[in-house]
């Protein structure tokens, strides 16, 4: 009999699921894709053959302009993937179309969560606990000192900046994809009605999400727009563009990221941000333990992150758990 | 304590020196009394609680978190305090409200190191995590806010629309929370009393001499020395060594300390002892000499002994209980030369007066010297008072000539606030040999923008155009523009790989024009050290 979950490996590329010659979030091109999310490191373009949630199948081909090889399969739906493998996509509540793959061979179960948060997210469907033997899961935010605290306290936080400087604007820098549309749907949660001006690197998935159902209300560009229009409102820009010559155009603005790292003082006093605001779409450390301790594996496989902490508290708490070694993610700006 | 966690959570994020300004401001008019004393003190860095050591805060972290958790978090945070604020468990049922900002300090300075393991979680308890950051802080030292003690004062001056002057002057003679200069300032009471304490009077300032030439029957020129400008102080058996900004340097110069013994307030340049430097009495070393003093807390006999201080006297403000601050500079200067003969001489003495027929002897004077103990000129009107800050008209200061060099820019990095979108910071290079034979450029200095603004986009244009390589905030552009670097002197340094470190370096021109091949070699740098 062959040993335990020998079927699934993590490969420095990605995991790699053998019977079914497959690949859960390759970070090079392969044949057989299966995607997790549309955030560009799990992401890639160029496979021969990509199966992904029809959301995620969508920004792909926002991203890489093609849907050669798409094949979508909707939340809850089990296909059938050649070697006697089951794959059945759940909802991670990470972002839109963001799906934890449970893996079942040889009566195993394995499930890859991609990212995933636990909070209540306006875009997205919130994440499913689903009992498995193995959980391979992230650990961006996997330190004890990482406690989001609830978005809306930060919203708040963001819309009394707003109030206190009326002819300024607040300037945001958030994740392209997933961070600044829940931000918006926050803030329109939160009453905030305005019109919210993007950068023009946000528009198209702002109106991508739109398409999938998600109101984001009234979204202008900035550059249709002069200084004067911009003074009290809120500006939205991915964080490569906060400190950058784009933002010269802008009234004098506070500088605000969303952010988990926003946590860490120095990390936001690094970015020149004046106003950190503590919102994330990853778990953080209390949801990660909580999670595993909901879910309830018999193994837990801990993946791009700080590794190290998770993993110490498996011990700690007398679980089985390994660090896999899995290159080419990126979690900087989320 | 919440809203004083709120300030410093502010003051942390805040760059602008105004936005720092208003928001101390703000905070110490709707503080209540003593709370904004405390406040204020903690800022400063004026309180002390021995029992409370950052090692403490790490023994009670390992009392309630895994040790290798802790290191990780630690590691990853990079700041005890921050870490242990972070990590800190809620505490389990009800718990009292926060404290006050001044039942925290109470409790901190009942504490002892035998008590504080058990005192301390009582606060913490009871405290969010900004309030656990602001605690721990306060009670560790070291805020780190970049809030300097003038700051604070011109705050508080903003704060209760009253003359920072005044605050500086009634400040140094006050404990914490301050009470008495609440009381003055916020509900008009009689200023504090400050005739029998060592306290700091503020510094009367020079304006530079730009194009203007003054007439020397009315002006009389002194040196302005290349040390650092003091204020030595005696009243009530104690005595003070005040630097510029008013901050206490007396512990790094215990042997000015023991200097001065009739009540005085005396204004003059410190600077240590040097064999090679001229000057009339005795000779100053140069400034690179002085620096090995500064910011020590415990001076070495060796120090001591290698780097003797000195003061060169300027002026005097009291003695033996006289104000002598409104009387013209000549009767105060006639006061300072009768009271020479009382002071120690390896200690003390007098800046001398430059003769000079008239204004154009003057400039000639000042063109030839290049003693590196030199700054430059002052010009003081011979009726001047002694008025605190910058008075047109009074004293102006003159500057020598800067020295000039021809650099290559090497690396940019992005300035703060309004400028954090321009490459605005450069440090440049000068040739370790000929260019031409493959030689490599050399790090001489490092100076922030001195342009106009449009001079600032151009070059902003010029270094994102001419990058080679990206370090964070730091671009590394190609050896192709030259700059010419003014500064006031260049000494040897172990500190640097070029060996040498400049002092006051600014861009004084971009030379667009200028090859960067004919740039100035290492040697021309080297030879103008006079250490």
């Amino acid at each position: 009999m062959p040993a335990p979950f020998a079927w699934i490996r993590a490969e420095p590329h990605g995991i790699h699921v053998a019977p079914a010659d497959c690949w859960i979030d390759p970070s090079q091109p392969v044949e057989r894709a299966r995607v997790t999310h549309g955030h560009g490191d799990h992401a890639r373009g160029g496979h021969g053959q990509t199966v992904a949630t029809p959301a995620t199948l969508a920004i792909m081909e926002l991203r890489y302009a093609t849907r050669d090889g798409a094949t979508p399969v909707e939340y809850g739906e089990t296909i059938r993937l050649p070697g006697g493998v089951e794959a059945t996509y759940i909802p991670a509540g990470h972002v839109l179309g963001s799906a934890q793959i449970l893996l079942e061979h040889a009566g195993e179960r394995v499930i890859v969560t991609g990212d995933y948060k636990r909070r209540a997210d306006p875009t997205c469907p919130p994440f499913e606990v689903t009992p498995c033997d193995v959980f391979i899961t992230e650990a961006t935010f996997g330190l004890p000192v990482f406690c989001h605290p609830p978005v809306g306290q930060e919203i708040a936080k963001l819309l009394k900046a707003l109030r206190d400087h009326a002819d300024r604007c607040v300037l945001v820098g958030a994740y392209a994809l997933g961070k600044a549309q829940r931000l918006i749907a926050e803030l329109r949660g939160a009453g905030h009605h305005e019109p919210i001006y993007l950068h023009g690197a946000m528009e198209r998935m702002c109106r991508l999400y739109e398409e999938f159902g998600v109101d984001l209300g009234d979204l202008r560009l900035v550059s249709d727009h002069s200084k004067d229009d911009l003074r009290g409102a809120i500006v939205i820009c991915p964080p490569g563009a906060l400190n950058d010559r784009w933002s010269r155009r802008l009234p004098d603005p506070i500088t605000a990221m969303a952010s988990g790292w926003m946590r860490v003082r120095q990390r936001a006093r690094q970015r020149n941000v004046e106003l950190p605001l503590v919102i994330s779409d990853h778990a953080d450390w209390g949801e990660l333990t909580r999670t595993i301790e909901d879910v309830n594996p018999a193994e837990t496989w801990i993946t791009h992150g700080r590794e190290e902490a998770l993993l110490r508290w498996c011990q700690l708490h007398q679980r089985r758990a390994r660090a896999l070694a899995l290159a080419g993610y990126e979690d900087e700006d989320d | 304590m919440e809203e004083f966690a709120a300030l410093v959570d502010a003051l942390v994020y805040t760059r602008s020196r105004n936005e720092k300004l208003r928001l101390l401001a703000d905070y110490l008019t709707r503080t209540p009394d003593p709370d904004r004393g405390w406040a204020l003190a903690a800022l400063t860095d004026c309180l002390s609680f021995p029992a409370v050591k950052s090692s403490t805060i790490r023994n009670l972290m390992m009392e309630r978190v895994d040790p290798v958790l802790w290191v990780l978090s630690r590691d990853f945070v990079g700041d005890t305090a921050e870490t242990a604020s972070l990590l800190w468990p809620d505490a389990k049922g009800a718990v009292a409200p926060p404290p006050s900002v001044t039942e925290a300090v109470e409790a901190l300075g009942r504490m002892t190191r035998m008590s504080v393991m058990s005192e301390l979680p009582k606060l913490l308890d009871r405290l969010d995590a900004n309030g656990r950051y602001a605690l721990i802080k306060l009670a560790t030292g070291g805020m780190r806010l970049g809030v300097s003690a003038r700051l604070a004062k011109t705050a508080f001056a903003q704060a209760f629309a009253v003359a920072v002057e005044d605050v500086e002057e009634y400040w140094h003679g006050l404990q914490p929370p301050f009470a008495p200069l609440f009381a003055w300032a916020a509900e008009g009471a009689p200023p504090p009393r400050t005739e029998d304490l060592p306290v700091f009077r503020p510094f009367m300032l020079a304006h530079p001499l730009d194009d203007v030439t003054v007439d020397l029957e009315d002006y009389v020129a002194e040196w302005k020395w290349d040390g650092i400008r003091v204020q030595l102080v005696h009243a009530g058996g104690e005595t003070r060594l005040y630097s510029r900004t008013g901050d206490d340097v007396s512990g790094s110069f215990p042997e000015m300390a023991g200097a001065l013994s009739f009540p005085a307030v005396l204004d003059g340049e410190l600077l240590v002892r040097g064999s090679h430097q001229g000057g009339e009495a005795g000779g100053a070393a140069s400034f690179n000499a002085l620096q090995q003093r500064l910011g020590r807390k415990a001076v070495s006999a060796k120090m001591l002994a290698e780097y003797p201080a000195f003061v060169r006297l300027y002026d005097v403000l009291i003695l033996e209980g006289e104000d002598l601050r409104d009387l013209p500079w000549t009767e105060r200067r006639a006061r300072l030369e009768a009271l020479m003969p009382r002071l120690p001489r390896e200690r003390f003495d007098l800046s001398p007066v430059v003769e000079a027929d008239h204004f154009e002897h003057l400039a000639e004077i000042r063109s030839r010297t290049r003693d590196e103990a030199i700054e430059g000129l002052m010009l003081k009107r011979k009726d001047s008072p002694y008025v605190a800050g910058r008075k047109t008209g009074l004293w102006y200061k003159w500057k020598r000539d800067p020295l000039l060099v021809d650099c290559v820019l090497m690396y940019a990095q992005r300035g703060n606030g309004k400028r954090s979108s321009f490459y605005s910071d450069y440090t440049f290079g000068c040739w370790d040999g000929d260019p031409d034979a493959g030689a490599e450029l050399l790090p001489v200095g490092k100076a922030y923008f001195g342009f106009t603004d449009e001079e600032l986009k151009q070059l902003d244009r010029h270094v994102r155009n001419h990058t080679t390589n990206r370090f964070g905030p730091v671009r590394e552009t190609d050896r192709s523009l030259v700059f010419e670097v003014a500064f006031d002197s260049v000494h040897a340094s172990k500190r640097h790989k070029s060996g040498l470190a400049m002092r006051f370096p600014r861009i004084s021109r971009i030379r667009w024009d200028k090859p960067a091949e004919e740039a100035d070699r290492i040697e021309a740098l080297r030879a103008l050290v006079k250490d």
